[in-house]
């Protein structure tokens, strides 16, 4: 514990192009990079499958990609493009292709999954009042998705977190180099230190997006609608509305 | 193909040390997962407790949690125990929601008539409750294998020989070979541990397959 | 006025559901279709806004080809209600209600209003419109689909089952309300219901679908019951059709006779063997047995409340029922404010009913002979 402690008092450890600050943008910055390019694919593609219904093996496709491993895409993917890239440019292209490849799978479920699990009478019923396909995408299909579309983007967050620490191995910037290079100079304060950051922008990256997603989601779906009992005029009340789960997890 | 004649050997035994590294935590895993899922269908507080608890151990990255294993059980770093506690953590922090959910699936009215027939407590949970969430379970521990497998090959950073050396060798002295072995070998591995999972659980749930009811 | 003309829907998988389906929906009126599963008459009902499109035939809408008219739009105009509700669960109820008007582009004040306005209609509290869905009964979510199909004012209504997923009493008030709604607003409605009670209870006609979706009786319901066509519809209206259908035979002129009563608290001055007990406003309240009570006042504890009670001008079926159910055998009657107007007995409402009519058969065209005749309807 001590030395963590010696480690992070240590302030020449906080600034310079190698200081903890430096680092953590680097991770926050490959994480939005990466969560960008991945939504901009993977949702529209997600809402377009649950929507048609059309193209389902695209989302089995994608779960199966889980058995690759995420350290040999990293490395595999580096030491083909690495070379034919200039600069920084040779790190950071292939690992965030990787990562951005990695985010897919877990944003695709839960676009698909999501607008899967309308209540088939709600659709029917926005057809049936009269909104086109659009409209009941946007109106209908959207809102009553949003839970398990953000539970897939929270996954792709951690999961774009966790794997841009390991992806340090092939040299890309961020907090895993605190991790890797402190293991290869056997400075385990370091190494320790790294690892406590990541697993705290972690939990805290979480924790906001679980506040997002409450604000986001109508409370009509997420059983925190204000007030009251129904106790009218009759006992047939719908089953209680539970928590809908998809695993979206791919391993990191 | 040529480096792979050379070498078969050494990637035997490193697939024999990612099946241990890889499969007694899910063993481990489980086997601490049916009372805690059992508890968090058991009492809805503790569920929330359980489920939250588990969510964020499984927030936790791989790397960093091989890291700061040993600063947290007081072991050395480059003890591969650290992997398999770190990967039992991850595999009980899957499961025991997965538990948890597969018991809540269990039909009220199949309970209630293993309750009027006398059975209770532990003996309910293993003689007709666990039996019926099989098929959960297994699922959740598809999944859990698969990305175990995956997870294990970071374990090379730290110093504990898998697959995962293939990689990092093949990387550093760029031998193509190496490289892909090690991916393949590691994707064969995790397909064959899905496919055991699979058997088994239709091995423990005949009367899924019986009769013609969807499998 | 809604027109099947040889509609048929045949799908993909060759499975034929309609058969040359021709049906005529009165405006104004209630259409029940009603049949075993697999009788069509969902889709039926859902070819009708186009959730499905027919094979062959056409459906025309006050004369208007619909398979011309643009989807959507023709959506907007007919008022649906499906079993579950299918409320929009992400949505307040107010915000449901108001969906096919904000659709239709009115501004957000007049959409509101409207909105509440409708709450009420349905005889809902005001209190439930910030609510969601999953906050309601399924009643009250029942409720909610109706005002919600009601909001822009259609004059068409499509109801797919609306009732049958809510429990006999809250059924029973549910369709009661729909007829008083109705004989407000008015509208033309198709209603499917696999219930023959709910069909001959609601509807203005009933159309009797077999299965493999053709066209069994289309009558109403006294001539339905009165002259099934053949023995499927003999079959499927059941056994007690006899007596059912005195509930479409007014009771004009019974033999009323005057009823000594009591109120409570006092005590009976007579050794009859019944007594009626009436409150201050001569509602009756139930009988007694005065030999049994012995000279004290009469409590609530004595009375006898098993009978029913029949409204003057009523069916024959509720005067019938008040006689066999009442424990002195004898029919208590009451005005339309429920004022008691006298009793009477069984075999005197039996002697009515000898008196009546049934509809008349139409021996030219037993299917649809007693259907609903519509106003200029010349093929």
């Amino acid at each position: 514990m001590n030395i963590l402690f010696e480690w992070f008092g240590d302030p020449a450890n906080w600034s310079g192009a190698d200081g903890i600050g430096q680092r953590l943008w680097e991770h926050l910055w490959y994480t939005a990079v990466t969560m960008l390019v991945a939504s901009a694919v993977a949702l529209p593609l997600g809402l377009w499958v649950g929507h048609t219904g059309r193209g389902r093996w695209l989302v089995t496709l994608a779960n199966s990609a889980r058995a690759v491993p995420t350290l040999g895409l990293l490395l595999a993917a580096s030491l083909w493009l690495g070379p034919k890239l200039p600069g920084d440019f040779a790190y950071t292209v292939p690992s965030i292709a990787v990562l951005a490849i990695l985010a897919v799978p877990p944003l695709l479920a839960g676009a698909y999954g999501g607008i899967d699990s309308v209540d088939g009478a709600a659709r029917d019923a926005a057809y049936g009042v009269g909104m086109r396909g659009r409209q009941v995408l946007w109106q209908v299909e959207v809102p009553n998705a949003l839970p398990l579309m953000l539970s897939g983007v929270r996954s792709a967050v951690l999961q774009v977190v966790a794997t841009a620490t390991i992806a340090a191995i092939p040299g890309l910037g961020g907090l895993g180099r605190f991790i890797i290079d402190g293991i290869a100079l056997a400075d385990y304060g370091q190494a320790g230190g790294g690892a406590l950051l990541v697993a705290v922008l972690a939990v805290l990256l979480e924790g906001i997006l679980a506040l997002l997603q409450r604000r986001l989601v109508s409370p009509g779906l997420t059983g925190r609608a204000v007030g009251g009992s129904r106790n009218d005029d009759d006992s047939a009340g719908p089953e209680e509305s539970a928590d809908p789960t998809v695993d979206l997890r791919t391993s990191v | 193909m040529d480096w792979l004649a050379a070498h078969w050997r050494d990637v035997l035994d490193l697939a024999g040390n990612h099946l241990y590294l890889a499969g007694v935590p899910l063993v481990v895993g489980l086997v601490l997962a049916v009372p805690l899922g059992w508890a968090a269908k058991r009492w809805d507080r503790s569920y929330l407790a359980i489920i939250t608890g588990a969510g964020l151990l499984y927030t936790i990255p791989s790397l960093a949690l091989f890291v700061v294993m040993p600063l947290i059980i007081g072991t050395q770093i480059l003890d591969p125990i650290n992997v398999v506690v770190a990967m039992s953590v991850y595999t009980v922090a899957l499961l025991a929601r997965t538990v948890a959910d597969g018991l809540k699936a269990v039909p009220d009215h199949v309970e209630q008539s293993a309750t009027a027939m006398g059975y209770k407590g532990v003996r309910r949970l293993f003689g007709v409750e666990l039996p019926l969430a099989v098929p959960v379970i297994a699922a959740g521990l598809r999944v859990a294998a698969v990305s175990n497998v995956s997870i294990v090959t970071v374990a090379s950073v730290v110093g504990v020989p898998q697959l995962g050396n293939l990689f990092i060798d093949g990387f550093n002295r760029v031998i193509w070979a190496e490289l892909v072995t090690g991916i393949v070998a590691t994707v064969v591995l995790a397909l064959a541990l899905d496919a055991l999972i699979v058997v088994g659980s239709r091995l423990l749930t005949p009367w899924r397959t019986a009769g013609g009811g969807a499998a | 006025m809604i027109r099947f003309d040889a509609v048929t829907k045949e799908f993909p998988d060759g499975t034929v559901a309609v058969d040359d389906l021709s049906l005529t929906a009165p405006t104004g009126k209630i259409t029940v279709l009603v049949g075993p599963s697999g009788c069509g008459k969902t889709t039926s009902l859902r070819m009708v806004n186009r959730m499905i499109e027919p094979t062959r035939g056409s459906i025309a809408l006050d004369g208007q080809d619909t398979g011309r008219m643009d989807q959507a739009e023709l959506r907007r105009g007919i008022g649906y209600v499906i079993q579950h509700a299918g409320l929009f669960p992400h949505r307040t109820v107010l915000d449901n209600i108001g969906t096919v008007p904000r659709l239709l582009g009115w501004d957000k004040k007049k959409v509101r209003d409207r909105s509440r306005e409708l709450l009420e209609r349905v005889g809902l509290d005001a209190r439930l419109g910030d609510r969601y869905p999953t906050q309601l009964s399924g009643g009250q979510q029942q409720r909610v689909g109706v005002a919600r199909a009601l909001a822009a004012d259609p004059p068409v209504m499509l109801m797919d089952e609306p009732f049958s997923a809510v429990d006999p009493i809250v059924r029973d008030q549910l369709q009661d309300e729909f007829l008083r709604l109705q004989d407000e607003l008015g509208k033309t409605i198709i209603f499917v219901t696999h219930d023959i009670d709910e069909a001959i209870k609601l509807g203005d006609q009933v159309a009797v679908l077999r299965v493999g979706g053709t066209l069994a009786q289309v009558a109403e319901p006294a001539y339905l019951l009165a002259h099934p066509a053949d023995d499927f519809v003999a079959d499927f209206v059941g056994r007690d059709r006899g007596y059912r259908s005195l509930q479409f035979q007014e009771a004009p002129r019974l033999p009323l006779r005057s009823e000594p009563t009591v109120t409570l608290g006092e005590t009976p001055a007579t050794d009859a063997a019944w007594l009626l007990v009436v409150d201050d406003r001569r509602h009756p309240l139930g009988w007694v047995e005065p030999g049994r009570i012995g000279g004290r006042g009469v409590q609530d504890a004595d009375l006898h409340r098993g009978g029913t009670v029949a409204r003057s001008g009523g069916s024959l079926r509720g005067a019938l029922d008040a006689a066999l159910s009442s424990p002195a055998r004898r029919g208590v009657i009451v005005d339309d404010s429920g004022e008691l107007v006298g009793t009477v007995l069984a075999h005197e409402v039996l002697d009515a009913i000898e008196d009546t009519d049934r509809p008349e058969r139409d021996e030219g065209d037993p299917v649809h002979g007693g259907a609903v005749a519509v106003a200029g309807d010349e093929a």
